[in-house]
């Protein structure tokens, strides 16, 4: 049995069709990646597979039950942490904690080893105001609130945005060890090194999605040899890159532009002779494999 | 005539011994540094290491609890109100009135910033087509999708040419296309000679900083270039640079 299924979902608001057609399954204990631009429905998704928006047409179920009819029998099930903080904020983090095990008919002490290696980093500062914390505390008292209940599926939106790069770490690796215990999670994510640790990701664009795959699927089938360009004054780099007619994409990627060229049989000595030409200094061109961003932005065009 | 060179090394921030307490907590502890015309300058540090708190300061928005600093050639505790004058400012929370439409936000703050009547009609189409945006003039912001929204914001922070302008996380949760297009934007008004001081928690838009700080529990522990500080502490990209820094902070509640 599958963890959660879609069937064909389509959801709009007025004239704009947030959700055209969506359908996937996703295996217990399996970690699923959103990825997509704002706008694209994934959190149309996530509030339609955790029963708090009824979809125009098409069917889900989660842990089997169906999503309109079984809808308390989810709510139990799920645990959601939304895109927008939603705790309260002035209710302690201990008693944020304390008001949600309550309200699913638990307690902190049932259930303290799945939050421990989570709520141990915020415990410390139990009585502070959940408003005054920091957007990296927020976030991990946030995920205690949604694992207290033992939920079989995890639904985070955009867990890690304003999150430091030091927190995202830490909250990753917890996301791994829950997925140990077998909780299915479907995280939507703007970070491309976060959507790589999924099993599978689900590119979704203006309410389709284009591709569901495997990290190293969706790499391998990149199909274009790729080049990273760096030299002096990248700015002006990048403009010089794409005017030049050989050249199918440039984009930057933090310290060096990502290069596909049109025609396959041209390689990096190419793109430093027509940059040598436009008066370029520095240059220096190798072809590397393309990485999950790379192809994003391939299938963005 | 002043050269080229010298003429980039304006300063138009620059910041002795800045130090903010609240009560026994030194949220910003001696912080000393100086950013030049023209320049991108990353703001960098963990969430609660005082990158708010200081650019509040700097901003005219709060006292510091000693030291001093100018943005802009105005005291930021003396002159505040020339420094809100001389600077735009954006955030990721908060950067437009979503019930007003697009041409409105622009008339308010163009209105708020003291630009000429006569001129803000104008000025709002160019800006406006520079982005391609002609067709949403009419439109409401919230019926906008973020990206564009972030796009305006930003042209709205610059839309009375101000000396600086401070992103406060301009790009978060926007996916890889979007924060492209965004940052082509920061980089033409940087051409133009607008100095842009940006906090963001992506690594590889640190990258694309001229400078960057990074802060440590009130201090800043580093500040060069992305490529000093890779040779410097022998890491890949910034990613590693940060964590090798942020990493052992002992402020982690904040």
């Amino acid at each position: 049995m599958y963890s959660v299924t879609a069937d064909n979902l389509e959801i709009s608001y007025g004239t704009v069709k947030a959700l055209r057609g969506v359908s996937f399954q996703v295996s217990r204990g399996e970690m699923f990646g959103l990825i997509g631009p704002d706008g694209a429905g994934k959190t149309s998704l996530f509030r339609i597979l955790t029963t708090l928006l009824l979809a125009d047409a098409g069917s889900a179920t989660v842990d089997g039950f169906d999503v309109v009819k079984d809808y308390k029998e989810i709510r139990g099930r799920v645990g959601y942490m939304p895109g927008k903080f939603s705790l309260y904020q002035d209710l302690s983090v201990e008693e944020n904690l304390e008001f949600f095990a309550t309200l699913f008919n638990t307690t902190i002490k049932e259930n303290y080893h799945l939050i421990k290696d989570i709520y141990r980093h915020i415990e410390p500062f139990k009585t502070r105001k959940a408003g005054a914390l920091s957007g990296g505390m927020k976030q991990k008292l946030a995920l205690s609130c949604a694992l207290i209940h033992k939920p079989s599926v995890l639904f985070l939106d955009e867990p890690t945005t304003g999150v430091d790069p030091v927190s995202r770490k830490e909250f990753w690796e917890m996301l791994k060890r829950l997925k140990q215990q077998n909780i299915t999670i479907i995280v939507s994510t703007p970070y491309m090194d976060e959507a790589i640790i999924c099993d599978r990701i689900a590119l979704i664009n203006e309410g389709k999605f284009m591709q569901i795959e495997t990290p190293q699927n969706i790499i391998s089938a990149f199909g274009k040899k790729l080049f990273a360009v760096t030299g002096d004054n990248m700015s002006r780099l990048l403009n010089d890159v794409r005017e030049m007619d050989i050249v199918s994409s440039a984009f930057a990627f933090g310290d060096e532009h990502h290069v596909t060229l049109r025609n396959p049989m041209l390689d990096h000595t190419d793109i430093e002779a027509g940059l040598l030409e436009k008066g370029c200094s520095n240059i220096f061109v190798k072809e590397i494999n393309a990485g999950i961003e790379d192809c994003y932005m391939a299938l963005s065009q | 005539m002043m050269n080229e060179v010298e003429q980039d090394r304006q300063q138009v921030i620059k910041v002795e011994h800045l130090t903010k307490r609240f009560g026994h907590f030194t949220a910003v502890d001696n912080i000393s540094f100086e950013v030049y015309k023209g320049e991108i300058f990353g703001f960098l540090g963990a969430n609660g290491a005082g990158k708010t708190t200081a650019m509040k300061m700097l901003c005219g928005l709060s006292k510091p609890t000693s030291g001093k600093g100018s943005v802009a050639g105005y005291n930021i505790e003396k002159e505040s109100e020339s420094v809100k004058a001389n600077i735009g400012y954006m955030s990721q929370k908060f950067s437009l009135y979503e019930d007003l439409k697009v041409w409105e936000n622009f008339r308010l703050f163009g209105g708020i910033y003291g630009v000429n009547d006569k001129e803000i009609g104008p000025r709002t189409d160019e800006m406006l087509a520079q982005l391609g945006f002609e067709k949403e003039k009419n439109s409401l912001v919230s019926s906008l999708p973020l990206g564009w929204k972030q796009k305006l914001a930003f042209s709205v922070a610059i839309f009375h040419e101000p000396k600086i302008v401070f992103l406060d996380e301009p790009t978060g949760g926007v996916d890889p296309v979007t924060r492209r297009q965004f940052w082509e934007l920061i980089y033409k008004a940087s051409d133009r000679g607008i100095t842009v001081f940006v906090t963001t928690h992506y690594m590889d838009e640190a990258e694309y900083c001229n400078r960057v700080s990074i802060m440590v529990d009130g201090r800043i522990d580093a500040l060069d270039s992305p490529r000093n500080l890779k040779s410097i502490y022998n890491a890949a990209n910034m990613n590693e640079v940060f964590i090798h820094l942020a990493g052992g902070s002992n402020r982690k509640a904040d």
